[in-house]
């Protein structure tokens, strides 16, 4: 974890671009888990999931392109905004939590755990292949 | 989009600020008091929200004990509980231990994760369920 050191910073102005980042964010996945949801049905929690996911690959782009362990100011307030800010509130565990003790409490047991694996597979393998093919196109900081 | 769900997007903008803010916080208080090794940050913002979002849905829940309008059951849980908590983070933060060599520790985060945010989804759900019962068997 040491890597992601440099980047907790506190700051003012800081804590203003975590807000704007966690507003859009926000915006973001509200739009986007709505639009999945009725375009699929509200049986199984795609809408989380395409969130999740898309928001994995973007953090792993984002990873390659603002190496964490940089610390400079601009690296830092960009990854304040984009980083902390929008992928960390436009991705959510809360409502991954909620819809998978949903499925349980309807004797969705499968599908509960097909949420769990799948989301833990796909954001991870999102994430890797973000930070691969971002690096890659970058001269390869991975 | 009409006035009311034009509330409701507000709201969950607003709350996502709030949140993504505190989780901020959290990480650094984390950072500061536990040191880098481990993603306690992420980790303890994704277990408080995950209790909380369980615990303000059963409260909430149409015959639930709190009465709350939309707008401000989705600040809440759309909002606040959506932004507090991540899984990007989580993903990278998995993908980083990996890529240090500590998949050991990687495997234990997940497994740790994925234990402790169901844990306390269902803990605050029960919580909020056992509230909203006490107010039925009042007099």
């Amino acid at each position: 974890m040491d890597g992601l050191v440099p980047m907790v910073r506190l700051s003012p102005a800081l804590l203003l671009v975590i807000a704007l980042g966690g507003f859009v964010g926000g915006l973001a996945r509200y739009w986007l888990s709505g639009v999945v949801g009725r375009a699929v049905g509200e049986t199984f929690p795609w809408g989380t999931m395409a969130v999740n996911v898309s928001g994995a690959l973007c953090i792993g782009v984002l990873a390659a392109l603002l190496p964490p362990g940089d610390g400079q100011g601009l690296t830092v307030s960009l990854w304040a905004a984009l980083v902390v800010g929008v992928l960390g509130s436009y991705t959510t565990v809360s409502s991954f939590s909620l819809q998978t003790l949903a499925l349980l409490r309807e004797g969705e047991r499968r599908r509960a755990a097909a949420n769990v694996i799948l989301s833990v597979a796909l954001c991870l393998g999102a994430a890797a292949l973000g930070y691969a093919s971002a690096g890659a196109l970058t001269g390869g900081v991975a | 989009m009409t006035s009311r769900s034009g509330r409701i997007y507000l709201a969950v903008a607003l709350g996502s600020a709030l949140g993504a803010v505190t989780r901020h916080l959290v990480s650094v208080v984390a950072l500061v008091s536990l040191g880098p090794a481990f993603a306690w940050g992420t980790l303890s913002a994704n277990v408080l929200g995950s209790w909380l979002i369980g615990l303000y849905a059963a409260l909430t829940e149409p015959d639930g004990r709190l009465m709350a309008r939309p707008a401000t059951r989705q600040f809440v849980l759309g909002g606040f509980c959506g932004g507090f908590t991540t899984f990007s983070i989580f993903s990278l933060e998995t993908l980083l231990l990996f890529g240090e060599g500590r998949s050991g520790v990687a495997l234990l985060y997940v497994a740790v994760s994925l234990a402790a945010w169901l844990v306390a989804v269902w803990a605050g759900h029960a919580t909020g369920m056992r509230l909203n019962r006490l107010r039925r068997s009042d007099p």
